[in-house]
């Protein structure tokens, strides 16, 4: 088959040992390439120089409270699915120094830091990615005042999408309409297969930045099988979904049941630690900190990505306000799966899975929606019969 | 016009490693600064020059295992118009307060030639069981950067900022991947107050819980369950809650309730 420049709107595909060519072209414009890499026993984002690093042979298992990152058969470099980390923390950073302060005299001088722009292409991005990044753009970017730390990383960043082939015991993002087809939000979408002893890429491009990407990689005409083993591997992700959610009626349903018993069973398994906010790929919120360096004359204020689960979270005058975990598991869940709608215009749940993974007593948003649904269907069936 | 008055600091020592009274000097860059703020009082560890009372900071370490010390506490108190106590030993009893789970009296002959001559407690217990305090500052040893926070926090009259968040959102700050979720590691992360910046984690190693106990919402009923479920002992557990901040009353409760079920599950054939 002769090899010709891809255009920017067709399906092209790409052969596995061509792929560090986009890298080439990524750096070449600028770009500091993130992406997967398997270490410490999970799949994670690091910064890539070369395809090579990609978590080629490995695949995981998930479930409730457990990770497990295990070889599999064969060269596949996206035979996984997410892990516990997410493009989060390049784009709304876990610590970031808002401004320093010295002391001058009488006088204290501001010294604010301007968020410096990065040129970061995301390469592995998954569908429920894409669909967190735009719930962060709706958050970060959508009102007034807009968050210029999150502007800075956001405007110059590249998405690459690679779709996903097969889904985890913990994704439920097609119950929650983001995926697993990439549909938008990117710039470029790749999906890997493996036929007939052939390690290939089909590329289709998204946008125009996506397109010259593209068009400069060494690319055949993607053929009519090959584009039916794209929409099969799509096709085996939707169906092997791990979890389920029940979206109809949902911020109804949490808005009607503040007092519901269930929140007390969730609240006697809670740990109140964070984690599920933390891996959330959009829960938003920060705190600052200032800090004191007495021998420069220095005040710094950092701002770190805070959790609804801290105690001190909602500390104002006289105390806190959610001192329970049952008042702070609540909230959580009925922000991010209810009040979410109203106040950014969609679910704040995107369906990856992460906080179940990651929870370790293993709380998860799908059997906590489900529980509050049953019992208020038992409620209102007796409630029929009466 | 003469210069302000420097604030008078103490640093008291009760039973305890002097662990954190050597963080204070390992505060390096900064100690000279420090040093220039206050008017170093009374610090046996920086200085053989001992200034008498009364004190406007008092640091407090250690944990009170005599009745001399049970005395000296309240003297301590009467001097110091601010009292922190800091470290796991001055907060919760510290790795002496494994004698609250025992019976002293049958130790003190295995250690002692003399054992008449000891005068000890049954039990090693914080400084907050015995007078006021203002601030406490967890950790085996203190954090360096925490303990000058209370300091400048003292000089510039504001309040300091200790966290309160368990140590989980350190490592998910510092894209530490979970020990207990990947490897079905023992961690008191979740139960744990922040401080260390998820030190042992951050090197493979569960958390110690050496912060003590989460303020509030240390959940160690769940925590337990979910680590038996990664095939964690009762013992194993046991041990895991009885360390550094055996003596927190969160710790305390769930090591002895692991400490009744390892021998119950002894005692079965």
């Amino acid at each position: 088959m002769q090899q010709r420049p891809a255009a920017a709107t067709r399906q092209s595909t790409i052969e596995r040992k061509d792929l560090h060519r986009l890298f080439e072209v990524l750096r070449a414009r600028g770009y500091t390439v993130m992406g997967p890499v398997a270490r410490d026993g999970a799949i994670v984002w690091d910064e890539l120089s070369t395809p090579d690093e990609l978590p080629a042979g490995w695949t995981d298992e998930q479930e409730a409270g457990r990770y497990r990152l295990v070889r599999s058969d064969g060269p596949a470099l996206f035979d996984w699915t997410v892990g516990p980390a997410s493009p989060k923390a390049s784009l709304h950073p876990a610590a970031v120094t808002l401004l320093n302060a010295r002391r001058e005299g009488p006088a204290l001088r501001l010294l604010e830091c301007v968020p410096q722009p990065t040129r970061l292409a995301f390469f592995g991005l998954r569908a429920c990615e894409l669909a967190a990044i735009a719930v962060q753009d709706r958050v970060l970017l959508g009102g007034t005042p807009t968050d210029p730390v999150y502007r800075a990383r956001r405007e110059g960043a590249l998405l690459i999408a690679v779709q996903c082939g097969r889904a985890g015991r913990t994704c439920f993002c097609a119950s929650m309409g983001t995926g697993p087809e990439v549909r938008s939000g990117h710039d470029l979408v790749l999906t890997e297969l493996l036929e007939d002893g052939r390690h290939l890429f089909v590329a289709e491009a998204a946008s125009e930045r996506g397109g010259e990407i593209l068009a400069e990689l060494p690319a055949t005409d993607t053929t009519a099988a090959e584009s039916g083993a794209v929409q099969a591997a799509v096709a085996r992700a939707t169906a092997g979904m791990g979890r389920t959610l029940e979206t109809e009626g949902l911020p109804a349903l949490l808005a009607r049941n503040p007092e519901h018993p269930h929140w007390d069973v969730t609240a006697a398994r809670c740990l109140a630690c964070g984690n599920c906010t933390s891996v959330c790929p959009t829960c938003f919120c920060v705190t600052t900190e200032d800090f004191t360096d007495l021998a420069a004359g220095l005040s710094r204020r950092v701002r770190r990505w805070d959790s609804c689960f801290s105690v001190d979270f909602t500390y104002i005058h006289g105390g806190n306000v959610r001192s329970s975990s049952r008042s702070r598991y609540r909230q959580w869940l009925t922000h991010k799966l209810g009040s979410w709608h109203e106040q950014f215009g969609s679910s704040g749940c995107v369906g990856c899975g992460r906080c179940i993974t990651w929870c370790p007593a293993g709380i998860d948003i799908t059997e906590e929606a489900r529980a509050l649904r049953q019992d208020q269907r038992g409620k209102e069936g007796s409630r029929g019969n009466a | 016009m003469a210069a302000p008055r420097k604030p008078r600091l103490a640093v008291i020592k009760f039973a305890s490693c002097d662990g954190c009274q050597l963080s204070i000097l390992d505060c390096e860059d900064e100690l000279l600064a420090v040093a220039g703020a206050v008017e170093i009082a009374n610090f046996p560890e920086a200085s053989r020059a001992v200034l008498r009372g009364p004190y406007d900071l008092t640091l407090v370490e250690g944990s009170i295992t005599t009745p001399h010390d049970a005395e000296r506490i309240h003297a301590v108190r009467r001097d110091s118009k601010v009292l922190v106590s800091i470290g796991a030993c001055a907060t919760a009893g510290g790795i002496q307060a494994l004698r609250n789970f025992a019976e002293v009296g049958s130790w003190v002959p295995l250690v002692y030639p003399t054992p008449d001559w000891i005068q000890t407690l049954k039990t090693s217990t914080p400084i907050s069981h015995h007078v006021k305090v203002d601030y406490e500052l967890q950790g085996c040893p203190v954090n360096k950067h925490q303990l000058l926070e209370v300091v400048l926090a003292f000089i510039s009259g504001r309040r300091p900022f200790l966290p309160s968040h368990a140590v989980c959102m350190d490592c998910k700050r510092r894209g530490v991947v979970c020990l207990t979720v990947a490897r079905g590691e023992a961690c008191l992360g979740p139960v744990t107050r922040t401080g260390c910046g998820a030190l042992c984690p951050s090197y493979g190693r569960g958390c110690f819980g050496c912060f003590g106990p989460l303020r509030g919402s240390a959940n160690t009923g769940s925590l337990s369950a979910v680590l038996q479920g990664h095939g964690h002992s009762h013992e194993e557990l046991m041990r895991l809650f009885r360390t550094f901040t055996c003596g927190a009353e969160a710790f305390r409760k769930a090591s002895e309730l692991h400490e009744h079920d390892a021998s119950e599950s002894h005692e079965r054939p």
